[in-house]
């Protein structure tokens, strides 16, 4: 079977590849284009380390098929700082919200995606949006501090 | 996996014309949460996947003339909750759908998926069941509809006939004084599969309630709707007596399996105590309603 | 130590890796690739126990796109007879477990791998290996594994002259126990079960393993020990070790699980057989089935205290699985059950049994916490009988400096009482708990702690900045602790210092980050080097200066005249003297390398409060405390994280994880949907109450914090429940279909 061609939007970048049907999203962002940031650690959708967002929608590229892409723009962890960092990013370098950090992408993609929707969150609503995001070395303590203060920061700067 | 092909059509008629044409071995691919991790497993060998996301009937959300809705089956549950009144006269159908996985996979999922997968565990299933959804399904020889608890027919297993897409779903419109709820018993607060989920949908009239039904899951091979529990709670005031016996009734409906989430003794007790407290949400809500 | 003046110890410095971690640049072992990289799979076994009669590869070699297969006949042969250890690890043992040889002994066992073009293609060859098994019945419980008719796992195996699933047992003595219980008043005894729970590091394990023609290898790859690759590679494949580089990849958590290897070797000889560098990583599948827990347990603990609270005697029989190969953390187990306790008669003895399950590895304190929940149930219950306050009871028997441990060390100061006196004045455990089946439980938790081989080197680079270089792979932000110290010790900034993890051809020898032993050791080397560089630095500048070295003093990142010439040079900075190093006697830099001694144990105490749904037997936790004796908090959020990290583990632990065995000797739950580990919903914020006993063996007063934080937890859930139900359940996990029945039939028994 001859491969499909995608045209698709990463990180804002048209970007074109080429996949096999049965490639997920994940496998095209590590293996085919390089990025590598989008990490893989369950392939079923329970862990959340793949996060990335389609269409501005928080999703798991685990699962979805790489074809799918075509057509519509698909942001990762390496398109989330420009010269400088998110403020997430940099408040959860300040309050150690990471350890080993191999769930630090995709909580860091999630994070993102709630506060868009959401500026003021609840510690309640933090820890269900980010239920599907495991991390095994924090007890998401620092983690969900860091998302709301940033919350704050954020509510504050727009003031 | 390269031996796959992957189709994409902007029509149902295409959409149709193309699963019908692969062989058995096709498979539709909306949000994929479930398709994809059977794939990687080795459990499907699709020969071919046709995703209906271009489809516009099957992403479609309207409101019907009479009042009801018609929802496409392959729209997110995060799209749904993005809608103004779909949230606000079905609650519990749309908690359902959105108890389903993580924020992730709720991106994704559909109502549509989850009921095809024919799991007895799918989380908004049950929710739909008490709603009374029809499901329009449409094949090579045209359009049926299906009531909700007639397509599954067992584990992983539909009564789709083959070439058949489920379409959408369609809601009926809800008298005043009507809600739904949907509880599920999980281990942890998130991210596990259904011990037990039950829906309950009931319409209240000066605090007597004149209709209902209540959908069971992840206790027989199927979703079920308990016809026992319903005629409990009609006619009563939802007092003690009437919800004790409806809750027996969903104990007694139970055919579980002792299984890695759940043994049947406790599963069996779980649907009762579910039936109660899904029965006090709805009605709270029917109350406002 | 706990000196006011520290400018960089204590404070919560932004850790150098940082950056790299929060952008996605960090590379992980599953991150690299190489040219010409191709793919390895493994073949794994479909039965828990079969001898392997015979392997036929010729169809999978034939495949197209197929580079290489390996069996265990392409390994080094480690006969039974004759041990070959390495650390706590044997390689006879460690052989068998990467690749089957005799016999399959669990389902999921490595039979064969295959190198090929794609990870599918291999995935295809190994479909086409030809395995003839010889299928034996199994055992996967600890009592199916020492029933009197047992399947017998390995014939060279005897226990009591007889060929059994005993493989070892471990005994400490201290006193004479019948004569302590003969003391007691109240005298209480249980036997407890828990389960297998898995490390459930997010990252799988992975590695790319490129092996030239003239066997230079090098090994890319996610591991607690660059060195222990190395070391296990050599061993295994028979490449030298100065042939292999083995270069530590950022790790995504190990926990323990990634202190042996399971792909390396067999990278290796894909590699070597290919002619191509190979890329192998598991998926989580694979982890779950194939890679170790920490040990499912029977235990039975007999205690006995006098009406006033003075525990007299301890008595615990622990055993533990080792999985299919021998060697559970009994020590673990058997060693710190009652070392938080000044008892006079102590009997604590271990077995160690293997069974068809994947062989253990270490795990967070290995084997202390199943011994903690069996002693401080048992301790929760003895001071309800006598009408004491848990945290009284354990504060009346302390272990303290002086107190003679029946696992052996007498203490040094240890800041044990202080956990307890901690928890006891603590906002958390003065607040009543108000809610109807709330609970309130307490426990506490030893840990050794370790010390042992670690390498640094400081360097001082030519624009007058730092580099640091250890051996230890950083998990949880131990560069950054790294960084602290050594801007203390040299009076610079923070932000000029540079930390790396050395791969093995550029660091000397540090053994694993592990034990809680990565801060406490690379600290010492670091400090001893540094003070080697600021002798140099001293040294220049006195050159410089043209008066002799020791009229001169380091001070605040400077160099300055002292004594008779103090004043009569301007003070000369590190920039200043880097960039003179040339004239001055060459390059500024100095490295160290050392066993280190006095890691000194480590205590925590645990305040936890759970909810109790009685409808469904669902257990919340709602408050969780952890006060614990670090030494010497280097990093403060740090150390927190590892605190934080060890309840969020005990409470899954406790309530929730555990393998599921169906009837066919399969782990039925090997992914994260049924393997249920806290998600961020399941848990309340997760509070520390830090404790600085500085250790008095070490430089700047560091004890190992991140093991002991795991240890009390299950006990403390466990106590709090019967708190809150009035019921001692002594299975783990407390799930919701254990607490349901047992809430149930105790309603029942109360009816009656």
């Amino acid at each position: 079977m001859a491969k499909i061609h995608v045209s698709t939007t990463i990180n804002g970048e048209p970007t074109e590849f080429l996949c096999d049907a049965g490639d997920s999203m994940l496998d095209a962002l590590r293996d085919t284009l390089g990025l590598t940031g989008s990490k893989e650690g369950c392939g079923t959708g329970d862990c959340g380390a793949c996060s990335v967002t389609l269409d501005g929608r928080l999703v798991c590229s685990c699962l979805m098929l790489a074809a799918e892409a075509d057509g519509h723009k698909v942001e990762t962890i390496e398109g989330m700082a420009s010269d400088h960092l998110h403020p997430l990013q940099q408040k959860f370098l300040e309050s150690a919200a990471l350890q080993c950090g191999i769930c630090t992408p995709g909580m860091l993609i999630a994070a993102k995606s709630l506060l868009e929707r959401n500026p003021d969150p609840t510690e309640t609503e933090v820890r269900f949006w980010l239920a599907g995001n495991l991390c095994r070395c924090t007890g998401y303590d620092k983690i969900v501090r860091a998302v709301m203060e940033t919350a704050a920061d954020m509510r504050e700067a727009a003031r | 996996m390269s031996d796959i092909r992957y189709l994409a059509p902007h029509t149902l008629d295409d959409a149709i014309a193309q699963y019908a044409a692969a062989d058995g071995a096709a498979r539709i691919l909306a949000g994929g949460t479930d398709l994809l991790v059977q794939m990687r497993s080795g459990v499907l060998k699709p020969s071919t996947i046709v995703d209906v996301k271009k489809v516009p009937e099957l992403m479609a959300v309207e409101e019907t003339a009479d009042g009801g809705f018609r929802i496409g089956a392959a729209v997110s549950g995060a799209a749904l909750e993005e809608h103004a009144k779909f949230g606000k006269v079905w609650p519990g159908v749309l908690e359902g759908l959105n108890l389903i996985g993580s924020t992730q996979v709720q991106g994704r999922a559909s109502m549509g998926g989850n009921l095809c997968n024919g799991s007895p565990a799918g989380d908004s299933v049950p929710a739909l069941v008490a709603a009374g959804v029809v499901a329009t399904i449409k094949g090579p020889n045209g359009t049926r509809e299906m009531k909700v608890e007639d397509v599954p027919a067992g584990p992983g297993k539909t009564n789709l006939k083959p070439g058949e897409i489920l379409v959408s779903f369609t809601f009926p419109a809800r008298p005043k004084g009507s809600s739904d709820a949907y509880l599920r018993m999980i281990p942890r607060t998130e991210m596990d599969i259904a011990v037990v989920g039950v829906g309950v949908s009931l319409t209240l009239d000066a605090g007597t309630c004149t209709a209902a039904r209540v959908g069971l899951g992840a206790v027989a091979p199927t979703v079920l709707l308990v016809a026992d529990a319903a005629k409990a709670l009609i006619g009563s005031k939802l007092d003690d007596a009437a919800i004790e016996a409806a809750a027996a009734a969903c104990s007694a409906a139970c055919n579980p399996i002792d299984d890695k989430r759940g043994t049947i003794e406790y599963r069996t007790k779980v649907a009762g105590v579910l039936l109660k407290r899904a029965t006090a949400i709805a009605a709270e809500r029917a109350g406002r309603a | 130590m706990n000196d006011q003046s520290n400018k960089w110890i204590g404070k919560r410095t932004v850790r150098p890796d940082g950056a790299d971690k929060v952008t996605g640049r960090a590379a992980y072992a599953a991150d690299a690739s190489m040219p010409g990289m191709i793919w390895g799979k493994v073949l794994r076994s479909p039965h828990p126990h079969a001898v392997i009669k015979s392997i036929d590869t010729s169809k999978a070699e034939a495949l197209p796109g197929v580079k290489a297969v390996a069996t265990a006949a392409d390994f080094v042969d480690f006969p039974t007879d004759t041990p070959v250890p390495l650390g706590i690890q044997d390689m006879r043992w460690m052989s068998r477990n990467i690749l089957a040889k005799e016999k399959v002994l669990f389902h999921g066992h490595p039979i064969a791998a295959v190198a090929a073009m794609s990870e599918e293609i291999a995935a295809e060859a190994c479909a086409l290996i030809e395995v003839e098994y010889d299928v034996l019945p199994f055992a996967i419980e600890i009592d199916d594994a020492i029933a009197k008719d047992a399947p017998i796992l390995h014939d060279f195996i005897q226990f009591e002259g007889k060929p059994s699933n005993i493989a070892g047992t471990l005994e400490h003595t201290l006193g004479d126990v019948d004569a302590g219980f003969a003391e007691a008043d109240v005298i209480v005894e249980r036997s407890f079960t828990t389960k297998p729970v898995h490390q459930g590091y997010i990252e799988t394990h992975a590695c790319v393993v490129s092996v030239a023609p003239d066997d230079r290898t090098t090994i890319w790859s996610s591991s607690q020990g660059q060195f222990m690759v190395r070391a296990m590679t050599t061993f295994l494949t028979g490449i030298p070790q100065s042939k292999i580089n083995a270069i530590p990849a950022e790790i995504g958590g190990g926990f323990g699980g990634k202190t042996i290897v399971y792909l390396e070797p067999v990278a290796t000889i894909l590699s070597k057989k290919s002619g191509r560098p190979v890329k192998m990583v598991m998926n989580r599948e694979e982890v779950m089935r194939a890679t170790g827990p920490t040990s499912g347990s029977k235990s039975t603990v007999k205690i006995g205290a006098k009406k006033d609270g003075t525990i007299v005697a301890g008595e615990g029989t622990f055993y533990l699985q080792a999985g299919c190969l021998p060697g559970s953390p009994i020590r673990g187990a058997a060693g710190c059950a009652f070392a938080p306790y000044d008892i006079k008669n102590v009997h604590s003895f271990g077995y160690d049994v293997v069974s068809n399950r994947s062989k253990v590895a270490a795990y967070r304190a290995p084997g202390a916490p199943i011994g903690a929940f069996a002693v401080e149930s048992v301790l929760d219950e003895v001071a309800e009988k006598i009408g004491m306050d848990p945290l009284k009871l354990r504060l009346k028997n302390a272990a303290k400096e002086g107190t003679k441990a029946a696992h052996g060390p007498t203490f040094p100061r240890i800041g044990y009482v202080e956990t307890l006196e901690a928890a006891l004045n603590s906002d958390h455990y003065k607040t009543p708990l108000t809610g109807k089946f709330q609970g309130r439980g307490v426990a506490s938790g030893f840990w050794f702690n370790a010390g042992g081989e670690s390498s640094a080197q400081v360097n001082i680079t030519e624009d007058g900045n730092v580099v640091v270089t250890t051996g230890h792979p950083d998990i949880g932000g131990s560069r950054a602790s790294i960084a602290n110290i050594t801007a203390e010790l040299l009076g610079i900034d923070y932000d000029q210092v540079s930390v790396q993890i050395g791969d093995t051809a550029s660091v000397g020898y540090s053994n694993l980050t592990g034990g809680s032993r990565v801060l406490f050791a690379s600290a010492m080397v670091v400090t001893e080097s540094a003070a080697e560089v600021i002798e140099q630095l001293k040294g220049r500048a006195a050159k410089i200066w043209g008066i002799d070295p020791s009229q001169v003093v380091w001070e605040g990142g400077e160099a300055r005249p002292m004594g008779e010439h103090s004043g009569n040079f301007p003070s000369m900075t590190l920039g200043e003297l880097a960039a003179k190093a040339n004239a001055t006697g060459g390059p500024i830099g100095a490295g160290s390398q050392s066993n280190t001694v006095g890691a000194e144990g480590g205590f925590a105490t645990h305040v936890c409060d759970v909810e109790v749904d009685v409808d469904l037997g669902i257990v919340r936790v709602l408050r969780y405390t952890c006060f614990q004796d670090v030494g010497r908090a280097i990093h403060p959020s740090y150390v927190e994280g590892q605190l934080q990290g060890g309840m969020a583990q005990g409470i899954g632990w406790a309530i929730n994880e555990e393998y599921i065995y169906n009837k066919k000797g399969q782990v039925d739950n090997p992914g994260f949907l049924d393997y249920r580990m806290p998600v961020c919903s399941d848990l309340p914020m997760l509070d520390c109450g830090i404790i600085e006993i500085p250790n008095p063996k070490h430089p700047q007063g560091v004890r190992g914090v991140g093991e002991v934080p795991l240890v009390p937890g299950p006990a403390a859930v466990r106590n709090a429940v019967f708190d809150a139900l009035g019921i001692r359940i002594d299975d783990l996990p407390l799930s919701p279909p254990t607490v349901l029945a047992a809430f149930d039939a105790n309603s029942r028994q109360a009816a009656e």
